[in-house]
């Protein structure tokens, strides 16, 4: 399976996360998976004029591309020219090409969460008109529009992420080589569900706070982010807590939110991103699947069965109070 | 008669690069570097809170997020009025210096030694050798470098969560306390980076890289035992004369990083043949030849504006042009250590000024530099003392964040008016490097150094025009932004 790689409106970020991939050499992995990287703007050999030779075969056919995947927004503006991202050695705007070859390819990939939904180059006032290829926002459509199927019937896969886990990038490439990627395997936003069917929530290091609504106050606090500062790990689609990041990291890990960066439209919370929207004191964001009765009933009485040890840890950096030692009677 | 050849797109270089070439009798005669891709984060960023800044400027970049991330920092904690605790302070340093040194690591085999097994060299007789080592994907090097950074940057899961795209560089330190036992963890990430880099990339101790003081103690070091890819690319350097190509400005600027207690551990400054004088205030940014709106004089950044324009006579690049104090300056790894005063990079750039060869030592020699203080801070951390103030800039408020990059010197100049984000500008180093011509018709950094070099309008891109581009490790998302 060959696989082209090209990059649009974005920042290289999901390139440099892949590369950080934990299981030995990427270049290796690909080989293993029976990936051949036909160009990558970032480690393949061809430049220029060889380059350009070989895209331009890819866009009028002469070189069959199995799998295109698209990292960064698609940059419509100004006024639907995609003037705002011209690729280097042409005239042709970058939206053109991609065009063109995604209606060749066999399947198209949209790596990270600016080709998939339009991600951070959409925010704000969206300079640059900014998209992904299948969607523009929640929205279906993007550049391709929303009946875009590839030649084997798949919309677009769209491995979100800001950046995506190398993982999930190779793991969707994987079962794509091995021919093992049909629609039930990805969710309603065109997620490969391996990732997309868990929770950011699932496997957070701060679930003992969380449970009992001890909550950090500032940065640095060992407590749950949800109530004061915007976590929404309990909303975002993505296994960040089981998978780790960079060998044992992960946002929560980290000590700061969860952004729902796997999410269409996380650019534009509604909110700063490190404080939480409340109503009456009560987070809007609830939990995914919680009945927000539930959720105020079990919270006000978590709150009120908070232990010593989880309230006091919740608000230092470090901590005060270890969970007591049993000891088992003789 | 001169003939133009557009040439794109450049790729080993972070994002988009195209470069039009003005050909006259074989040489290049001038030189206009383009910029392509616009995504307007300047714009973006106006009317957030301040806050929000540390979501959105480390995604101006993947591969200088964290630099990205420290610059807001810097620029949100003078727009407060605070300084981190030590903790945070040190896991600042920290964590931009395993950006930079992977930074530096991945630009030397990922991005630039690939070129010399282009079949450019095929005559030479290093060739073979070189081509087994250092092909793209399929050569020994990069196979062998990929799984080294990883294991390096798992550094970045303990020290901010991930990477790149962390929020744990805050203007009031760091939201990721350490215990004794992770930075024991640390200890031995690092041990084994430099372990890598003592057997695989020097073949000598760092500390014996450090020491070298001179082009003549780097010729001493070539020739003795020991093995190493430095050891290769000096050989080659020398063959093909790296020595004399791609000689910029010769105008060397830093910002300055890594604070320690009362001074940075690379200082600021401006060196012209000596140390001058450097002035902040003395940047301006020229967009002449840019494709931007502006009210016409060059302006200081923090008075600065963002506003595109789809056509205008003369522009050639979404890049600004930067300018200080009306002089064309070069900035990277090269020209901190030429400020630092580091005797090495100051002689090198001695004889035949900054070079393509100079650039790349100049990159391993700071990872022979680093390495050592990320120990000495690792060993300064103190567990159970503060790790993060709290940080709220006033409504109405101004700042500036100041840092190096792995490619050089990058700035932030934030205004906050009502609470919110009223302006917002970055001058990156790149910015800096390939910035096309200012209203004086002064060429950029890059401009320069093309000037001059053998071209044709038919036949292949000579490898020596690669060779010079990618000298400057330039991101070009960064550049435009």
């Amino acid at each position: 399976m060959n696989l082209l790689w090209l990059q649009s409106g974005g920042c290289g970020g999901c390139t440099l996360s892949w590369l950080g991939s934990g299981h030995g050499s990427l270049f290796h992995e690909l080989k293993d998976e029976g990936i051949e990287l036909l160009w990558h703007p970032s480690v393949s050999e061809a430049g220029v004029d060889e380059a350009r030779a070989l895209i331009e075969q890819c866009a009028d056919g002469r070189v069959a591309v199995d799998v295109l995947c698209i990292e960064g927004s698609l940059l419509r503006g100004p006024r639907g020219t995609g003037g705002f991202h011209r690729f280097g050695g042409g005239a042709q705007p970058m939206i053109e090409w991609v065009r063109q070859i995604a209606s060749r390819a066999r399947h198209v990939v949209a790596i990270g969460s600016c080709s998939s939904w339009g991600g951070i180059t959409a925010a704000g006032i969206n300079p640059t008109d900014a998209c992904g290829l299948q969607y523009d926002g929640e929205a279906a459509g993007g550049l391709l529009g929303p009946d875009f199927r590839d030649h084997g019937g798949l919309p677009v896969i769209n491995v979100a992420g800001c950046p995506p886990h190398p993982d999930w990038i190779t793991e969707t490439l994987a079962m794509l080589a091995h021919g093992r990627l049909r629609a039930e395997h990805l969710d309603d936003f065109g997620r490969p569900r391996f990732f997309a069917d868990q929770l950011v929530h699932h496997g957070c290091p701060r679930n003992e706070y969380y449970e009992f609504k001890a909550s950090a106050e500032k940065s640095s606090d060992q407590g749950c982010l949800m109530e004061h500062l915007g976590c929404g790990g309990t909303q975002a689609h993505a296994d960040c807590n089981q998978r780790l990041w960079n060998g044992e990291g992960s946002c929560l890990r980290g000590g700061y939110a969860c952004i729902r960066c796997t999410e269409p439209g996380f650019e534009e919370p509604g909110h700063p991103f490190e404080s939480t929207p409340k109503v009456a004191g009560i987070p809007i964001g609830l939990p995914s699947d919680m009945p927000k009765a539930w959720f105020i009933a079990l919270a006000a009485l978590s709150k009120s069965a908070t232990p010593t040890r989880v309230r006091e840890n919740a608000h230092s950096d470090h901590l005060l109070r270890a969970p007591s030692v049993k000891r088992t009677k003789r | 008669m001169s003939t133009r050849r557009v040439v794109g797109p450049f790729n080993r270089v972070e994002g988009d690069l195209e470069i039009t070439l003005e050909i006259e009798r074989g040489r290049i005669a001038a030189a206009y570097v383009n910029s392509p891709l616009y995504r307007g984060f300047e714009q973006i960023l106006q009317g957030k809170v301040p806050a929000d800044a540390l979501v959105l400027v480390p995604r101006i970049c993947g591969i200088c997020s964290v630099a990205q991330s420290a610059a807001s920092a810097l620029a949100l904690a003078d727009a407060a009025g605070i300084a981190p605790p030590p903790n945070g302070r040190l896991a600042a340093n920290l964590t931009l210096a395993a950006e930079n040194m992977a930074d530096h690591l991945t630009h030397f085999y990922l991005f630039f030694m690939p070129d010399f097994a282009h079949a450019d060299y095929a005559t030479r007789p290093w060739h073979a050798t070189i081509a087994e080592r250092f092909r793209a994907t399929t050569g020994s090097a990069p196979n062998q470098i990929l799984p080294a950074r990883a294991r390096f940057m798992q550094m970045m899961g303990l020290l901010a969560g991930k990477w790149p795209h962390t929020l744990a560089v805050q203007p009031g330190g760091s939201t990721r306390p350490l215990q004794s036992s992770e930075i024991f963890r640390l200890h031995r990430t690092l041990r084994e980076f430099r372990q890598f880099l003592e057997t695989v990339t020097f073949g000598a101790r760092l500390e014996d890289v450090a020491a070298i003081t001179s082009r003549a103690q780097l010729e001493a070091y070539r020739t003795g035992a020991g093995g190493g890819d430095l050891r290769t690319f000096l050989a080659i350097a020398d063959d093909i004369d790296l020595w004399h190509l791609g000689r910029g400005t010769d105008r060397f600027m830093s910002y300055g990083c890594y604070q320690e207690e009362d001074r940075r551990l690379f200082p600021a400054g401006l060196w012209h043949g000596a140390a001058e004088a450097f002035d902040v205030a003395a940047i301006q940014e020229d967009i002449s030849h840019a494709w931007y709106a502006a009210a016409g004089l060059p302006q200081h950044p923090a008075a600065g504006s963002t506003l595109p324009v789809e056509e205008k006579d003369g522009a050639y690049s979404w890049c600004k042009a930067p300018r200080l104090a009306g002089q064309v300056v070069e900035t990277g790894a090269l020209a901190r250590q030429v400020v630092a005063g580091h005797p090495l990079a100051r002689d090198m750039i001695g004889g035949c000024g900054g070079s393509v060869a100079a650039r790349v030592v100049a990159r391993l020699l700071e990872l022979s530099l680093v390495l050592p203080a990320m120990e000495r801070w690792l060993n300064q951390l103190a567990p159970g003392e503060p790790w993060c103030i709290s940080a709220q800039p006033a409504d109405e408020t101004s700042g500036v964040g100041l840092v190096e990059a792995a490619r050089g010197s990058l700035g932030h100049w934030i205004t906050v008016r009502r609470g919110r984000i009223h302006n917002y500008q970055i001058i990156a180093p790149t910015t800096w490097n390939f910035s096309p011509r200012d209203a004086q018709g002064q060429p950029g950094a890059l401009e320069q150094a093309l000037a001059g070099l053998p071209a044709s309008d038919t036949e292949t891109l000579p490898a020596a025009i690669h060779h010079v581009v990618r000298s400057f490790d330039p991101c070009m998302v960064c550049t435009v932004h």
